[in-house]
């Protein structure tokens, strides 16, 4: 009993390891050649643009959502005219990157554990270092580069778009002007609101392609090996995205002072 | 020169394709090689029979850098495989083919992205990827298929394209892991035929890795006529060397050395089974 536990433990430990050489090796190929920009952006394609809808809808519904709960809370205290700086406040600064992630990591750390796991037990990855090419550079690099650099964007848009989606609630169901919504919304905005905001969707593309990266290249053992892959990647990820919120958050409130 | 890469071996080692010292390598509790030694001179063909399991494509793996052996040392083109870092080893593998047992062939792209892939890697010119590419393709007589993906293709094209692959940079080394593996007598003597046309014709040194006797043997008795491409067997009392010997794996362990008359002569009693199979 003993023994197979620290068989548990080691194999933890090695995975740590392994986890953690392969993100730095993602990351630190972006600085020698050779470079593959062409699946850069690919990637960029994929995991950019590819995710537009989605993100677009979460974006819109949160938004409304949050309108319609806050309003309901705040009517009570006869502030419902700060519907729209509370929207502001609560998508730039945690539901708008957290939930953009979430939905990319779902569509996105699953399709790179999938696609990386089905080279893996094909041995197309092996083929590929056979051929003399790195696969972190070819195959782990773009998807890292591409994921940090796209999050990034598409949280700008679902704060935007979350934003909107609060504004129409706002006008139809809670008759409030616009005018003084929007502006309510604008005016509540610090800078370390923005860069809370946008510090975390380039945290949380490192975790989905470095996991889903991870996980893929680890597969074993067929196809079946293959789907476990992929939901595990999802499942970490998601949870570590929320993990990790919850720490960013904290550290940066410490950082940039009391709001 | 020698110093120059701090991983080079001596002249011995240097002279030789490949070179196994001693190495052994486990997985877990099982041993997997144990302390296998052999040297491929260059322009040789080394032929590993044993059954399924037998540590045959470790053999390979090992050579590539692949796989780290436990210990012992490994030296590829002179230079010592087993004390340079991946790194370092991409270097080196531009410089050896290898075909895998199920192709490997990357199933996103075409048979020509597949072939010219360590060519765009390296950056050559386009229409010399293009000559190229079609070349090995039409060496494996598969020039047609160019535009077509893995998918489409027959295990045994698959195999031609994965072969073509290999050869496209004029490999110094080729690796072929159960090239004729799970497929048709047919299929299987046109890829031994390729096999003895790169090594008569390019006269490329080669680790083959097979259970199927019958390639083994017919790359020992065949060579390659340009005049003719085709294979013809050799004629009796001719005086020709066709650079091809064996080694029989069982257990992890080397039981047998030598060429296609001694293996055919051999008293091992393990040998003589498997011959009879």
């Amino acid at each position: 009993m003993a023994f197979s536990l620290t068989e548990y433990a080691k194999g933890n430990v090695l995975a740590v390891q392994e986890y953690s050489i392969l993100s730095w090796r993602g990351l630190t190929n972006l600085f020698s050649q050779p470079r593959y920009l062409g699946d850069i952006l690919q990637q960029m394609d994929t995991i950019g643009v590819g995710s537009l809808p989605i993100v677009i809808l979460t974006g819109f519904f949160t938004g409304a959502v949050l309108a319609l709960q806050s309003a309901n809370s705040l009517a009570r205290f006869g502030a419902l005219s700060f519907t729209g700086q509370l929207v502001s406040m609560s998508m730039v600064r945690e539901l708008g990157p957290v939930l953009t992630s979430l939905m990319v990591a779902g569509r996105n750390a699953s399709g790179m554990a999938s696609e990386l796991g089905s080279m893996q037990v094909t041995e197309q990855i092996d083929a590929m270092r056979a051929l003399g090419t790195d696969p972190t550079r070819k195959l782990v690099t773009p998807r890292l580069t591409a994921t940090m650099f796209m999050l990034f964007f598409l949280t700008i848009l679902s704060d935007l778009v979350g934003l909107a989606g609060g504004s129409v609630i706002a006008l139809l169901l809670l008759r409030l002007d616009l005018n003084e919504y929007w502006t309510s919304a604008w005016q509540t905005l610090r800078y370390a609101d923005i860069f809370m905001g946008l510090i975390k969707p380039v945290l949380f593309g490192f975790i989905i392609a470095t996991i889903g990266c991870y996980y893929g290249l680890s597969a074993k053992g067929g196809t079946q090996g293959v789907g476990r892959a992929t939901t595990q990647a999802v499942v970490a990820a998601s949870v570590l995205i929320l993990a990790v919120d919850l720490f960013v958050t904290r550290l940066l409130m410490v950082l940039l002072g009391p709001l | 020169m020698m110093s120059e890469a701090g991983h080079n071996g001596t002249d011995q080692q240097s002279e030789k394709a490949v070179v196994f010292e001693n190495v052994s390598l486990c997985f877990d509790e099982q041993v997997i090689l144990d302390n296998l030694s052999f040297e491929l001179d260059h322009g040789a063909t080394k032929v590993f029979l044993g059954v399924a399991g037998s540590g045959k494509t470790t053999v390979l793996k090992l050579t590539l850098g692949l796989l780290r052996p436990d210990s012992g040392r490994i030296f590829v083109l002179g230079q010592e495989v087993t004390a340079m870092r991946e790194k370092e080893l991409f270097e080196l593998r531009r410089r050896i083919g290898m075909v895998f047992q199920e192709s490997a062939l990357f199933d996103s792209q075409s048979v020509e992205g597949n072939v010219a892939f360590r060519l765009l890697e390296e950056k050559v010119p386009e229409e010399e990827i293009q000559r190229r590419a079609s070349e090995a393709l039409r060496f494996v007589e598969m020039e047609q298929t160019m535009k077509l993906f893995p998918a489409e293709l027959s295990g045994g094209m698959r195999r031609r394209v994965a072969i073509a692959r290999a050869i496209v940079s004029n490999p110094e080394v080729l690796l072929y892991d159960s090239p004729t593996a799970g497929l048709d007598p047919v299929t299987s003597t046109t890829i031994v035929e390729l096999l003895i046309k790169q090594r008569d014709v390019y006269k490329t040194s080669a680790l083959l890795v097979t259970h199927r006797l019958q390639d083994a043997f017919t790359m020992a008795t065949h060579y390659f006529s340009p005049e003719q491409n085709k294979m013809l067997p050799v004629p009796r009392g001719w005086d020709w060397d066709s650079k091809t010997s064996f080694i029989v794996l069982n257990d992890s362990k080397k039981i047998f050395e030598g060429d296609a008359a001694e293996i055919a002569n051999s008293d091992n009693q393990y040998i003589k089974e498997y011959l009879a199979l």
